[in-house]
């Protein structure tokens, strides 16, 4: 047999025998595009571990929507949506109308969040793990989570191409926004891209489960970092990392035969471990004892 | 007067306790004024406040040109220089207020840009990070931004700080330049004899007014003294003030007398020492 054929054994088949592979390579690469620059700009904005509280924050309004409308994606989805923008708004206007800074009044908002949802589920008693229901898993995305992920994946692209300057102003110098186009014009896009954020984690949470979701989000945009000088390139090399970490997870837990999620996170740390190590801003070209240049 | 913003009994306090108390005056369309003041006298505050990034809790700043043709540079700290955004791409932000998210940027704005560079001393500096840059650099490069902002007012919060004295003969060039084209710059400075130098008009600020008018005449030893006599920390026995603003406004005519717009030591229910 030769070499090529192996390759093509080992990583194209599993995708083309069974299509539950193939919708979970088609979600990771989705949730890649979407996410990983988003990630990007947080950690510009150091909100690096926004992702994760906010995670717990959504829960009181999947309990809602679980409440009202039963095991329903959509139901789940706006639920979930609702509640992380309402924290979303409310941290925002606490940052800005109290000494409190957005970090903080966020991590006092989550909890409270997350105490509601517990209240909400035990209220109701159901013996139902609501958290089972918001955490989902890779292998088992159906058509309607496909639907849902693709979409909102297309809406962050869209919304970051749309805003780009924005966005970018917003992250770099606030202060200046602010004076050129009134307070309200910063507030505008930060909001906007709060949102797409929401949108993203909520919608993978579910149908890929909480720890991939923001993993996915916040380890490819770390790395990236690492790598380039340039926004844009950073973006980019954010998005193939994403997309390799999912690709490679998803094989390995194949052979494997371990949880697939995690798998991935894994890949993609391994992908930051390597990222730290030989990056041109990482450690070993800091090691590097190259001479220096005459100016 | 034709007034490009006046303060009518501007007051702002962090937790009660005036950082600018009963501020009154204006800043001429065109003029060139240098703020100078002890460190907690509120220079930077007042600057803020004419721009509506902190809240006027008593009176009104007017201000007679569209919001957005005010420039401002903040000091130093409020930007995070790690920033991947090249030296050309963060002067060429200047368009933000006349172009926005969507508005097309076109070669004769990069030319533009690559001139204001050059400006303000970085020839050939265009295509590196932010994050390459020295402190001093980097100030200049948010000069060259302001080059293309084509502001009516402009407020500098101790702009040549960290800047080698070569480039601060340079900006201040530039800062006279605007001067002649009949902008409004507003300066907080620290260095004296560069004001005596540069700067026609002077606001000596010790949270309240200490004088306001022409450099030569506010900045004499006795309005020095008694700017610096100012206690910096706060009076935490302190009175709630009970000027009125009716007072004030009657009380102080800018420009017409120098001296003491609103002696603190006069008005009532102040704790021992007054704000002074």
């Amino acid at each position: 047999m030769s070499l090529l054929s192996l390759m093509h054994q080992l990583a194209v088949e599993p995708f083309q025998e069974f299509s539950f592979m193939r919708r979970a390579l088609v979600a990771a690469f989705a949730l890649a595009l979407g996410s990983a620059p988003l990630g990007v700009l947080l950690t510009l904005r150091r909100m690096s571990l926004f992702g994760e509280a906010l995670s717990h924050a959504v829960l009181p309004g999947v309990a809602v929507g679980f409440i009202f409308f039963g095991l329903s994606l959509p139901a789940l989805s706006i639920g979930g949506f609702a509640a992380g923008v309402l924290v979303v708004a409310v941290a925002g206007w606490i940052s800005r109308h109290t000494e409190l800074k957005e970090d903080a009044s966020l991590a006092a908002i989550y909890v409270v969040a997350l105490a509601l949802g517990v209240i909400l589920i035990s209220r109701h008693g159901t013996q139902l793990d609501l958290l089972h229901i918001l955490f989902g898993n890779v292998l088992g995305v159906d058509s309607e989570g496909l639907v849902l992920i693709a979409g909102v994946a297309s809406a962050s692209v869209l919304g970051i191409a749309a805003l780009y300057r924005g966005l970018l102003l917003e992250s770099f110098d606030p202060s200046y926004m602010a004076v050129g186009g009134g307070r309200s014009g910063g507030a505008i896009y930060q909001q906007v891209f709060l949102m797409l954020v929401v949108m993203n984690l909520v919608a993978s949470f579910q149908t890929l489960g909480t720890l991939m979701a923001v993993g996915l989000m916040m380890l490819p945009a770390v790395s990236a970092r690492l790598w380039h000088d340039s926004l844009p390139a950073q973006l980019c090399n954010s998005v193939v990392q994403a997309a390799l970490a999912g690709y490679a997870g998803l094989l390995v837990s194949y052979y494997a035969s371990v949880p697939s999620g995690p798998v991935i996170i894994v890949c993609a740390g391994v992908l930051y471990v390597l990222s730290l190590l030989f990056a041109p801003r990482g450690w070993l070209p800091r090691l590097l004892r190259r001479p220096h240049l005459q100016a | 007067m034709n007034a490009a913003i006046s303060l009518e009994n501007l007051t702002v306090s962090y937790r009660r306790h005036p950082a600018l108390h009963h501020v009154n005056g204006a800043f001429e369309r065109g003029s060139l004024t240098a703020v100078v003041g002890p460190n907690g006298a509120g220079k930077s505050t007042l600057l803020k406040s004419m721009l509506g990034l902190v809240r006027c809790n008593d009176g009104r700043v007017l201000t007679h040109v569209d919001a957005r043709r005010i420039a401002y540079l903040p000091q130093q700290a409020e930007i995070d220089r790690s920033f991947p955004i090249s030296v050309l791409d963060c002067v060429l932000l200047g368009y933000w207020q006349a172009k926005g998210n969507w508005g097309g940027i076109d070669a004769a704005m990069c030319a533009r840009a690559r001139q204001a560079l050059a400006a303000v001393g970085l020839d050939g500096f265009s295509g590196r990070p932010v994050a390459s840059l020295s402190v001093g650099q980097f100030q200049r490069v948010l000069f060259a931004r302001i080059l293309l902002q084509d502001a009516e007012v402009i407020l500098l919060d101790e702009p040549f700080n960290a800047i080698d004295s070569r480039t601060t003969g340079d900006l201040l060039r530039i800062i006279s330049a605007w001067h002649a084209e009949r902008r409004t710059v507003i300066a907080v400075l620290h260095d004296h004899d560069q004001v005596r130098r540069a700067f026609p008009q002077t606001l000596l600020l010790a949270r309240h007014v200490v004088a306001w008018g022409q450099t030569a005449e506010v900045m004499c030893e006795e309005n020095l003294q008694r700017a610096r006599a100012m206690a910096e920390a706060v009076d935490e026995q302190a009175g709630v003030c009970e000027v009125s603003e009716a007072d004030v406004l009657a009380l102080s005519q800018p420009h017409e007398h120098v001296h003491a717009h609103l002696p603190a030591h006069e008005h009532a229910q102040v704790g021992k020492g007054g704000l002074q």
